[in-house]
């Protein structure tokens, strides 16, 4: 469990990037950070390994006040991947993954093999172990940070804005794939997002933030699109309109749900909860 | 030319010279800078002050700092040693700077990963920042090697022996040949040393030469597309070590 305790967090006298925020990121389940550009979700996120540090408040991880622990050997205890995967370009591949294990001093034989097996987790071929980094795709490099980021095998991994580079397709491969993962790995994900169909997509709980790291809203995905706190909220996630204001028509008795442009999006069938049906259709 | 087919020796002896000139400068000067530009690039203040102090040791007039040197070092004039501290000089001059460049050209996202898996910044410098720092300094120590080599001709005027006794010694005699085979061999050791450099930078910087002959090739079941660029830039944020 992390725990965020009233936490500030001023840049300079006026760039105030968090402002009292206080929030429990339940273990084992995926907490998405969702804002736009500046409402201070890196700083969250990097205030958890230490990168950042608060100007008041603390943050615990299962009851540890990280305040208390030397910086680089938590940042080592925590998987941490970025945008545009972050890798070094003068290692190879499996040597990217191993790095953090080396760093810890595994031994080099020990970290390469358990690379590659991280390689296989994270579905990439190992044949690209001896590549450089700038010899793969997009895709395939937020693959290989993401295995780096399990290398140490973490119970924390922080992930910010990791498939933010990447085109739509790819992503939502690397999504279903991240789900995938966690349903094996059972890890506590700290995930950071400007996008709220990815937030709701990935979260168990859903953190929305307005400019100045302000919470708008927290709560499970079905809790905020059913209740949206107020009117910033329901606009940043589109409730009132696109894909996810649905309504019904009847057509000949066969009840379709269609999105605000007209567009067919499903049938309401009855053995179905409505309200869930559509949810979930919304949801992604 | 009947001169250099006699001469064959001596031009080897004054190239050996020459050498044992020429390199010492070359690899102390980059020793020498690489701490020396990394105090630049960490701090604003030290960088300022590094910078311009080296950049006056570069506009020290040669002929005066040989001259000068031995009452402060206490070598003799006519020492190899004066010469080698003296070109020493004048590749820390040349480096420091370049060294504080690469170091500062290493990609920020770069350093803020190292840092967030856990580097410790002693680490980041050796594993991270230098070996990424590796082109711009290479590039930098290529001109530091043709300048030295270049510049320990001058040697031969205070009497030290290097490539320039060739030139010195027949412009007094009067053998055309002999100049022309001091400039020759001077320019032919200038290149054999980058040349040199060049592969040195191949065998320890392998990721710059592959990523340039290979393509991206769709091995796996992802989709090749083209990654567009980070439409957002990140602030940077300072890291707490
Ligand atoms: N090192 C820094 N120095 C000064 N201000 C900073 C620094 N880092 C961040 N900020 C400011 O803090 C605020 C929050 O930044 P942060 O990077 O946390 O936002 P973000 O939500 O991650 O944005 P994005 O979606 O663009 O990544 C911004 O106003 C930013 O300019
Ligand atoms: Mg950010």
């Amino acid at each position: 469990m992390i725990e965020f305790r009233s936490v500030t967090k001023r840049f300079t006298t006026d760039v105030v990037a968090v402002d009292d925020f206080s929030l429990v990121l339940p273990s084992r389940k995926i907490t998405v950070l969702v804002g736009s550009s500046g409402s201070g979700k890196t700083t969250l996120l990097r205030m958890i390994n230490r990168m950042v540090d608060p100007t008041s408040g603390s943050i615990e991880i299962d009851g540890v006040d990280v305040a208390s622990l030397e910086p680089v050997k938590l940042r080592r205890s925590i998987g941490y991947v970025m945008q545009n995967s972050g890798l070094l370009p003068h290692r190879k591949v499996v040597d990217n993954v191993a790095t953090v294990p080396l760093l810890r001093g595994v031994p080099r034989k020990q970290a390469r093999r358990e690379a590659l097996e991280l390689l296989d987790t994270v579905g990439l071929s190992r044949t690209l172990a001896d590549r450089y980094p700038s010899q793969l795709s997009g895709g395939q490099q937020q693959r290989v940070g993401v295995a780096r980021g399990l290398a140490v095998n973490p119970n924390i991994l922080l992930m910010d804005e990791p498939f933010g580079a990447v085109d739509p397709i790819v992503r939502a491969e690397l999504q279903q794939e991240l789900l995938r993962l966690q349903q094996e790995l059972d890890k506590t994900v700290v995930f950071v997002t400007h996008d709220i169909d990815e937030a709701f997509l990935l979260g168990d709980q859903v953190v929305i933030l307005r400019t100045g790291g302000l919470v708008a809203q927290i709560g499970s995905p079905t809790e905020i699109l059913a209740r949206p706190a107020d009117e910033f909220v329901a606009s940043f996630v589109g409730a009132d309109r696109g894909k996810r204001a649905l309504h019904l028509e009847n057509h000949g008795g066969g009840e379709l749900v269609v999105d605000s442009e007209g567009r067919l999006a499903g049938v309401l069938t009855r053995d179905t909860e409505s309200g869930a049906a559509a949810q979930g259709r919304a949801g992604r | 030319m009947s001169w250099i087919w006699s001469n064959g020796d001596l031009i080897w002896d004054r190239t050996l010279d020459h050498l044992v000139l020429s390199v010492p400068p070359i690899i102390l000067s980059f020793l020498l800078a690489v701490p020396l530009g990394a105090l630049a690039n960490r701090y604003r203040a030290s960088r300022g002050a590094i910078l311009s102090s080296v950049g006056l040791l570069y506009a020290i007039p040669s002929l005066p700092l040989f001259i000068v040197l031995p009452v402060i070092v206490g070598t003799s004039a006519r020492s190899p040693l004066n010469l080698i501290i003296a070109l020493t000089l004048y590749g820390v001059a040349l480096m420091v700077r370049v060294v504080a460049d690469g170091l500062a050209s290493v990609d920020p996202d770069v350093r803020q990963s190292a840092a967030g898996v856990g580097f410790s910044s002693w680490s980041e410098f050796w594993q991270v920042e230098l070996p990424l720092a590796g082109p711009v300094l290479l590039a930098g120590l290529r001109v530091v090697a043709v300048s030295t080599v270049s510049l320990a001709t001058v040697g031969a005027v205070i009497g030290v022996q290097s490539l320039g006794s060739l030139f010195t010694d027949g412009f007094q005699r009067g053998i055309q040949a002999e100049i022309i085979a001091g400039i020759v061999a001077t320019v032919v050791l200038a290149l054999v040393l980058d040349g040199a450099l060049v592969l040195l930078g191949r065998l320890l910087m392998p990721w710059t030469r592959k990523s340039s002959s290979r393509v991206m090739l769709p091995l796996t079941p992802t989709p090749l597309t083209p990654t567009p660029l980070t439409p957002t830039t990140t602030p940077t944020t300072p890291v707490t070590r």
